[in-house]
């Protein structure tokens, strides 16, 4: 103890390490051993798991070990441990440290445990208080300086000390606003583990930054991207405002240059605002994947476009540590795939799943991992390889090569897809013309259809009409006799598969609602007629 | 069962015709060299079959001479058999009349499906519809068109069975429930190109596949003009509905008029390339078609075309006015949804429109959102 300098002097063997405790061998522990507990948290895909961090000293060959499945960046936070508690002016025990994370069975992975065992080996080693740790959670990375950095996850980690029940978190200053939108925890936003150590001795709390720059979640962000931008593409525009208030998914087809990005650019914007809750679910997966949003909270819905080489588990979560893919990214906003027939078949494939059930499962080891990923899908092709396939430049791709492009669009994904618009270059005079419509005016359309879908669908499970399975489409979608019998010439005429035949009526009746009708008219299954996606029972034929 | 196959198959064929046929298929190699040294084969299958040893085999002329000798009927049989195919000669009842117009014509008819469906159909009115492997939607529209209104009247559509233009008569053909019969440039049994398997099979079971060369014989590059010349002659008339400028559809019906036959065109515009070769044969005197219906009076005169009204003739009458005016507008080339609501008419009702239009089958939507009027 005579060896411990500075802060050491005011410590003795006390209440706030704990003594004779913890020994499971029975055996009495020796008067030289301390011990100290702090609790932080895993992230586990993108759920909180509470870690406890068990400092050991005791009198031996000065040696600091880190013990329970930490990986490698785990394992070098002892350097960047000793040396922030070295730089902050504390003493680093000359002593047999032994770290423990439990519970031992759960992986942990990444820095953000290099506070909480700086502050249990300060503990143990009666440098700070150890009395307030069963208070407060430590979350975050040391700097070999002493300052603690911000690391992904804050806001899933706030919520696991809600659970956990634990009062409060320190969390880096940093992002500390992505933890106070959890109620019911105290956030501390410190600067360096002075700062922690400060705290945990009785100091004041530093609270995290006024949370007031948050925007309003009602206030849609400023638009960057507005449809008044946008001239001609008059039919994609409503193809969009139909997926919009619907939730259908997109397919837009056009060649190189005609506006297809751009279109599905403009998508998130049309959509409801995101509500709180959503608001909340989306920031905390963005901030487990490490995007960080102004204020704290994500304001507008996701758009997320990754390219076309992206790997399946890029796409849908996975990897070593599980992280959420582009399609949680994108939960509650767009996913947009451009080039849709260059993503390789196996990331098609596996996010059949995903727009199926709105979650992903992974199971690696032996834990199974949910990743949310409720999105609007908007896909983007060329009509065919060479990309002018019914445009103004003449196509120059054989029959071979459109068939084996065709078969790349077809298949799983296709089914999934209600829509499907062509984008033509608009004419000049359509350029040099006014705009058709602004964002504004299509999302209040969109808003009044979602509160009748939201109304209708009140006691199902479905919240949108593109949710619709057979059974409630029966049940919740009326339509004219001459509506059901244009769409019954359609599907006898042989054009129309049975699920063609389902998504027609998803399309038409979201067509209704946009209008504010109760009951399908003719003229709503004859657009959703126009606007359904080929079949590839069709393509047979054509061919 | 058994019995009865192997009574019919290959039942129609005597030795000597199976022997030269045998022996063009063992020369394919070498007629490929001569015809790729000289760009056409014109005259060689004319030869008699110690010439044409003599002219093609070279130095494993004695070689092939022996193997010549040594060829055994019963095993050629054999192999038809096997392939569910029937030997034909020239010899025979059977045999195509219109065939023996040809200089050179083939020893013998390997024949894939039904010898009496095959009978039929080569004594009826054939028509052959020939056209682009790389057809534009209107050139695929217009030969599926032909098929159907053609094998509707109870013609027989005779076509290669190539891509593009070929498969959409057989397809049209087939839609018709009419007759239709394929030749092809391989053996009969194999479906060439192999992505028309499934088209291979409907015309098999429906109609009759033939060839020129024996089961089990891969198709060379002469063996397409060969092929030609077999369509050309086994119709009464060849209808060309895309051609470019060196098209070898123009072969086709450079080949019928030379045998007498009547040859005719589908027009398109003077701008495409694909209409380039159909368009000069319109100016060279070639039948202007516009429908079945000018191939009906072409062939039995204008009082003779006994296609009634059209279905789409019907439908089209019966036609609300403004849908009448935008089908007129989508045959007029206004064809993408952009271009149809540029006039000022509102999106929603150009859309419903054109799936009124697209139920009642008057209309086809196509790649990159483009209409097309159906023929």
């Amino acid at each position: 103890m005579s060896r411990f300098a500075g802060k050491s002097a005011k410590i003795g063997p006390s209440e706030n390490r704990c003594e004779a405790r913890v020994c499971c061998d029975g055996t009495r522990p020796s008067v030289l051993v301390v011990l100290a507990r702090v609790i932080t948290f895993a992230i586990d895909g993108i759920d909180p798991r509470p870690v406890w961090v068990e400092v050991d000293i005791r009198a031996g060959l000065p040696t600091f070990r880190v013990v329970g499945l930490a990986d490698a960046a785990v394992r070098e936070a002892r350097e960047r441990v000793r040396a922030a508690i070295l730089n902050s002016g504390f003493e680093f025990p000359a002593r047999r440290i032994t770290a423990n994370l439990a519970p031992a069975h759960l992986r942990k992975v990444g820095p953000g445990f290099d506070a909480a065992l700086a502050v249990g080996l300060l503990a143990a080693s009666g440098q700070c208080s150890a009395d307030a740790l069963d208070r407060w959670a430590v979350f975050g990375e040391l700097s070999l300086a002493g300052t603690v950095r911000p690391c992904r996850g804050v806001l899933a980690v706030a919520e696991g000390a809600r659970r956990a029940g634990v009062a409060g978190l320190i969390v880096a200053r940093e992002r500390s606003g992505e933890a106070a939108l959890v109620d019911g925890v105290a956030v501390a936003a410190v600067d360096d583990l002075c700062g922690i150590a400060k705290l945990l001795d009785g100091g004041d709390v530093p609270p995290p930054p006024a949370p007031t720059p948050v925007p309003a979640v009602e206030a849609p962000a400023p638009e960057e991207s507005d449809l008044a931008d946008v001239r001609g593409h008059e039919l994609p525009l409503r193809a969009l405002e139909i997926a919009a208030a619907g939730g259908h998914n997109l397919l837009l087809e056009g060649p190189p240059g005609s506006g297809k990005t751009m279109l599905a650019r403009r998508l998130p914007a049309l959509l409801p605002p995101l509500t709180r809750a959503e608001a909340v679910e989306v920031t905390r997966i963005h901030s487990v994947a490490g995007i960080s949003h102004r204020g704290g909270l994500a304001a507008t819905r996701p758009f997320r476009a990754p390219h076309h080489t992206i790997s399946p588990a890029g796409l849908v979560g996975g990897g070593r540590p599980p992280a959420p893919g582009e399609a949680s990214l994108a939960h509650h906003g767009v996913l947009f795939l451009d080039e849709l027939s260059e993503f390789s078949r196996p990331s098609l494939e596996a996010l059949r799943q995903p727009i199926e059930d709105g979650e992903i499962v992974i199971v690696r080891g032996q834990q199974a991992l949910r990743f949310p990923t409720r999105f609007t899908l908007v896909a983007a092709t060329n009509p065919c390889p060479c990309g002018f396939a019914g445009s103004d430049r003449a196509c120059r791709c054989g029959e071979l090569e459109l068939a084996r492009h065709r078969r790349r669009l077809s298949g799983p994904l296709l089914d999934r897809i209600d829509l499907l618009v062509t984008v033509a270059r608009p004419s000049a005079a359509a350029l040099g013309g006014p705009p058709r419509t602004t964002s504004g005016d299509v999302r209040e359309r969109v808003l009044a259809a979602r509160e009748r879908q939201h109304v209708r669908l009140a006691d199902t499970p479905a919240h949108t009409n593109a949710q619709l399975d057979t059974r409630l489409l029966r049940a919740h979608v009326h339509a004219e006799e001459t509506a059901r019998r244009a769409l019954a010439q359609a599907y006898d005429r042989g054009g129309l598969s049975a699920r063609g035949h389902d998504r027609v009526l998803r399309v038409a009746r979201t067509i209704a609602d946009l209008a504010g009708r109760d009951v399908v008219e003719l003229d709503d299954v004859l657009h959703a007629l126009a606007l359904r996606a080929r079949e590839s029972a069709e393509e047979a034929i054509a061919a | 069962m058994t019995a009865a196959r192997t009574s019919t198959l290959g039942s129609g064929a005597c030795t000597t015709c199976l022997r030269r046929s045998w022996l063009v298929a063992r020369l394919a190699g070498h007629i490929e060299i001569a015809w790729s040294a000289r760009r056409g084969s014109s005259g060689l299958l004319a030869l008699e079959d110690e010439a044409l040893i003599a002219a093609l085999a070279g130095d494993r002329r004695t070689a092939i001479a022996v193997e010549y000798e040594q060829f055994v009927t019963a095993a050629a049989l054999r192999r038809c058999v096997a392939s569910a195919v029937t030997a034909v000669c020239r010899c025979n009842a059977r045999y195509p009349a219109s065939l023996h117009d040809l200089p050179d014509a083939p020893a013998v008819l390997y024949v894939r499906g039904a010898l009496d469906r095959f009978e039929r159909a080569a004594a009826a009115d054939r028509v052959a519809i020939v056209g682009a492997r790389r057809a534009t939607p209107y050139g695929l529209e217009q030969a599926r068109g032909l098929g159907r209104g053609l094998a509707a009247a109870g013609l027989t559509v005779v076509s290669g069975m190539a891509l593009g233009v070929d498969a959409a008569a057989h397809m049209g053909a087939l839609e018709a429930e009419g007759t239709t019969l394929a030749v092809l440039a391989c053996g009969p049994e194999q479906a060439y190109p192999a992505s028309k398997r499934r088209l291979h099979a409907r015309i098999v079971a429906t109609g009759a596949v033939v060839a020129e060369l024996p089961p089990g014989t891969p198709a060379r590059r002469w063996c397409f003009p060969a092929r030609n010349r077999m369509i050309a002659a086994l119709a009464q008339a060849t209808v060309v509905v895309e051609a470019g400028e060196r098209s070898g559809s123009l072969i086709t019906a450079g080949q019928a008029a030379d045998l007498g036959r009547e040859v005719a065109a589908v027009p398109g515009l003077v701008t495409a390339p694909l209409a380039a070769g159909t368009n000069a044969l319109i100016a060279d005197g070639a039948q202007l078609v516009r429908g079945p219906r000018d191939v009906l009076e072409l062939l039995f005169g204008a009082s003779a075309a006994t296609l009634g009204p059209s279905r789409q003739g019907q439908e089209i009458a019966s036609l609300e006015p403004d849908l009448r005016a935008l089908l007129d507008r989508v045959g007029g080339g206004c064809d993408t949804v952009a271009a149809l609501a540029d006039g000022g008419a509102a999106v929603d009702a150009v859309l419903a429109g054109l799936a009124q239009l697209e139920l009642r089958r008057l209309v086809r939507r196509g790649p990159g959102g483009r209409y097309t009027a159906t023929a």
